[in-house]
């Protein structure tokens, strides 16, 4: 059976680890490399770098912070933020990511999924999605790395994840912006809708705080990995404590 | 390994992304890497890999512009096919209908999911094997987790020296003579990863 898989996610500003509350006011965590060496070393299963200012300045992530992190890391990472076309995730790809994920340039031109499919399978391709609880529907947000621009899109969450899934995305990462850095807990609700509406691997994001809320959303969510920043940054939960947690409570755990 | 015999290992460079992680995987075992598509530089490795991103279209069109399919069906060298790479070391693959380099016998086939199955089969899964089924898995223990990501998959049969399984039984390590095949990806598989990869490099 497949391991439940614990995700550190790192969100990358100006080429150093930064995590904002809700989005929002940015404090620097720390360096790149150092960072994922940490992560390597307490058994996370999987890395995500977040290029949080890329997609609303228009710019490609900087590129050799991917080659650095590749050479030291031996478990999977994905690298996410201002992949626009084939050619800017070939050459993310070619340092040495496993997969690249895509949020607001697949929102602008849902054809970027299905060419990012043709060209290096549906396995290498994760769509991201932010996503905010407001009047009793879910909405998918974009250029939420700028709090100037970060607006609803005008569509619906679960419906651009079934289209992005029909479209070639091999994975989702549902950011539940509401829970994003204030730790109470995964959105367990709408993770469980977005559990019912994709059969692709979905990552958990945004809430957590303790070691239970990690134990509910692979409980009753039923999510592949629960991705989380700063309760991992801070320190406050290790890795390795994490997973001791999960095999305790039954939940199938890579050691 | 002394300097004098580090091993060279050369990477199949089939046009598709991500040969990198591969070849850092074997700098840290402080193996000589290269990659490449000429004939002449695979020919005189100690050590060939075949990586695998991408579809198995895109990269058997690649391998054969490249005049390299009958260079690697002919190799005596040892031989290691990465994911995609393993499954077009197979006859024939269901992704495009491909024709693939038919070193072992069997069809390559798209894993059906279904009920909590999810497909591309992406993460951790434990490996079934008995304990000395190759050299590869030397040191290697049954039910460690390797990183598995892939759409296609070879249903276990005899020739499958390690199994996992996600609704189906799959191929996950397979080998004969030169020819050695990993469904997982080895360079992203922490310490049981680099086990594998340093059994490999320990082949002659």
């Amino acid at each position: 059976m497949l391991a439940k898989r614990i995700i550190p996610c790192l969100d990358v500003r100006d080429g150093v680890v930064v995590k904002g509350v809700r989005f929002r006011d940015h404090q620097v965590v720390g360096d790149i490399v150092e960072l994922a060496r940490r992560y390597r070393d307490e058994g996370c299963d999987e890395l995500v770098f977040y290029d949080i200012t890329a997609s609303s300045e228009q710019r490609m992530v900087s590129r050799d912070w991917v080659e650095n992190v590749a050479r030291i890391l031996d478990v999977p990472f994905c690298v996410a933020g201002g992949i626009r076309s084939v050619e800017d995730a070939s050459a993310v790809l070619q340092r040495g990511a496993e997969k690249i994920s895509i949020n607001s340039p697949a929102l602008e031109r849902p054809g970027l999924v299905s060419d990012l499919a043709d060209r290096f399978g549906t396995q290498c391709v994760v769509v991201g999605i932010d996503s905010m609880v407001e009047d009793g529907a879910l909405r998918v947000y974009q250029y939420t790395g700028d709090a100037e621009k970060s607006a609803w899109s005008g569509r619906d969450t679960l419906e651009w994840a079934r289209e992005a899934v029909r479209r070639g995305a091999g994975e989702i990462v549902l950011n539940c912006m509401n829970r994003d850095g204030v730790k109470r807990g995964y959105d367990i609700e709408q993770l469980t809708a977005m559990r019912e509406a994709v059969d692709v691997p979905l990552i958990a994001s945004g809430g957590a705080g303790e070691l239970h809320h990690f134990r509910d959303v692979f409980t009753h969510a039923r999510v592949d990995g629960a991705l989380a920043a700063s309760v991992f940054h801070r320190q406050e939960i290790h890795v390795n404590e994490l997973k001791r947690y999960l095999s305790e409570c039954g939940i199938e755990v890579r050691p | 390994m002394s300097a004098a015999t580090a091993p060279r290992v050369a990477i199949v460079d089939s046009g598709c992304a991500n040969v990198a992680s591969v070849a850092y995987a074997f700098e840290r075992l402080r193996a000589e890497v290269v990659v490449t598509d000429q004939a002449s530089v695979i020919e005189s490795a100690s050590h060939v890999v075949l990586p695998g991103v991408g579809t198995a279209q895109a990269f058997m069109a690649n391998l054969r512009a490249a005049d390299l399919t009958e260079c690697v069906r002919r190799l005596r060298r040892p031989c290691l096919g990465i994911c995609l790479g393993m499954q077009l070391m197979f006859g024939e693959s269901e992704e495009g209908n491909t024709q693939a380099l038919g070193l072992f016998p069997g069809r390559v086939k798209k894993l059906p999911g279904g009920r909590g199955i999810t497909v591309p089969h992406m993460g951790w899964n434990q490996l079934a094997f008995d304990p000395a089924a190759s050299a590869l898995l030397e040191g290697v223990t049954p039910s460690d987790y390797a990183y598995f990501v892939h759409s296609y998959y070879v249903p276990a049969s005899d020739l499958a020296v390690a199994t996992t399984t996600h609704g189906v039984e799959i191929t996950a390590v397979v080998s004969r003579d030169n020819f050695y095949g990993c469904q997982f990806h080895p360079e992203r598989s922490a310490g049981t990863g680099a086990t594998v990869l340093r059994n490999f490099l320990e082949l002659s």
